[in-house]
C-alpha cells in the first residue's frame, strides 16, 4: 500500500547562506572590522571606488578587499597595486557571491583589518539576493546606466544601506536626473543614505569616507 | 539567473525532508515567494523542471504562491499591502515600516508518497 501524505515544512530557501552570513557578520563585528558590500551592474566603479578608498584610507587605516568576478584576477591585482591585500573570487560563471565563499576565505584575512571591502561581481540582480555576512551594504548606480533604474532593480535598492551616486562628473553631460534617482530610491528604501561622488574628479568622497570612519567609530564602542 | 542555485539548495531540503518521512517520492512542491524575494517565479519553474529529473521529485508539480509586500506602520498601526513597492503607508504617509511580508523564499510544503 502506497499512502500519501502532505508535510509542513516552512524552510527559507537561502536559509543555509543566512546562516554562514550570521556567523561571518559576528566573527567580523567580534574583530572590530567594518564590513562592506559592493553591488551594482558591470562597470559602474566599484573598482575604481575601492581604489580612491585606498588612497584615502590607507595606511592609517588598514583595509582588505575581497574580489568577486567570473573570471580573471584583474581587479584584485588592481587593488594590490595600491598595496593592499586582495583576494579574488572567480565563481567560474556563477552570477553572485555566496556566503560559503566568503567562509572559506576567512582563514586569509587579517583579524587586524579595519576594513573589509567586498566587490561583489558586477550584477544588479542576483548578488541582492545573498547576504555576504556584510555589515552595510553599497549599491552604486553609474550616471551613464540612466536615471530609471532603482524601480527596475527593486531589490538591490531596498537591501541596501547606501546607495552610491557613481561618476557624478559625467552628469552635466548625460540625460540623468539625480534628483529623479533620488526619489525613486528613497521611495523604495526611506531609510537609504545617499552620496554622489566621481573618483575622477575626488567629488563627494570625503563625506563617503567620513560616513565609513563614522560606521566604524560605532561598530567598535558598541561592541567593545 | 540564481535560480539554478536557489533550486539546487530546494533539492537539498526535498532529499532530507523524504528521508526523515521515509518516503520513496515527492508528489508535489509548494513554495512561497515574495515580491521582493528577488527571484523570478517563471525562472524558478524552468529551473525546477530541469533539475528535478532523475530525483526524488522526478513526477512533482511545482505551485509556487506569489506573496505581496505587506508592511505594518509604526506611526498609525495600520497595515498597507503596496503592489508598487513604494515604502509609504497608505493611510497616513508614515515611511516608517516594517516589512511583515513579501520578502519570503519558502519551501512551505509537500506531498510525499510512502510504502507501508
Amino acid at each position: 500500500m502506497t499512502k500519501r501524505k502532505e508535510r509542513l515544512v516552512l524552510q527559507d530557501l537561502l536559509g543555509s547562506n543566512k546562516k554562514i552570513a550570521n556567523e561571518i557578520r559576528e566573527k567580523l563585528i567580534q574583530q572590530g572590522i567594518l564590513t562592506a558590500n559592493l553591488l551594482s551592474s558591470p562597470g559602474a566603479g566599484k573598482t575604481t571606488l575601492l581604489e580612491k578608498l585606498a588612497k584615502e584610507l590607507s595606511p592609517a587605516y588598514r583595509l582588505g578587499v575581497i574580489e568577486g568576478d567570473i573570471e580573471t584576477q584583474r581587479d584584485a591585482e588592481r587593488i594590490r597595486a595600491q598595496g593592499i591585500p586582495a583576494w579574488q573570487i572567480t565563481t567560474g560563471g556563477a552570477c553572485h557571491l555566496e556566503a560559503k565563499m566568503i567562509g572559506n576565505l576567512f582563514p586569509q584575512i587579517p583579524p587586524d583589518l579595519d576594513f573589509l571591502f567586498i566587490e561583489n561581481v558586477g550584477n544588479l540582480v542576483c548578488p541582492a539576493s545573498y547576504d555576504l555576512g556584510e555589515k552595510l551594504r553599497l549599491v552604486l548606480l553609474s550616471s551613464p546606466e540612466g536615471d530609471d533604474k532603482p524601480k527596475k532593480y527593486p531589490k538591490a535598492f531596498t537591501t541596501a544601506d547606501c546607495l552610491v551616486i557613481t561618476k557624478a562628473d559625467l552628469i552635466p553631460h548625460l540625460p540623468f536626473d539625480p534628483a529623479k534617482v533620488i526619489q525613486e530610491a528613497l521611495e523604495l528604501n526611506p531609510q537609504l543614505k545617499i552620496f554622489t561622488i566621481s573618483a575622477l574628479t575626488g567629488e563627494g568622497i570625503q563625506d563617503l569616507v567620513a560616513f565609513l570612519l563614522q560606521q566604524l567609530q560605532e561598530l567598535r564602542s558598541s561592541h567593545a | 539567473m540564481h535560480e539554478l542555485s536557489i533550486v539546487a539548495n530546494l533539492f537539498e531540503l526535498l532529499e532530507e525532508q523524504a528521508k526523515e518521512a521515509g518516503a520513496q517520492k515527492i508528489t508535489l512542491v509548494k513554495l512561497k515567494v515574495g515580491v521582493l524575494s528577488g527571484v523570478v517565479p517563471e525562472l524558478l519553474q524552468t529551473a525546477f523542471d530541469i533539475y528535478k529529473k532523475d530525483t526524488i521529485a522526478t513526477e512533482a508539480e511545482l505551485i509556487i504562491e506569489t506573496v505581496p509586500l505587506r508592511l505594518l506602520c509604526h506611526q498609525c498601526h495600520q497595515e498597507t499591502i503596496r503592489d508598487d513597492i513604494v515604502f509609504t503607508c497608505a493611510h497616513c504617509g508614515s515611511t516608517r515600516l516594517e516589512k511583515k511580508e513579501g520578502t519570503e523564499l519558502i519551501l512551505e510544503k509537500i506531498e510525499l508518497e510512502i510504502d507501508d
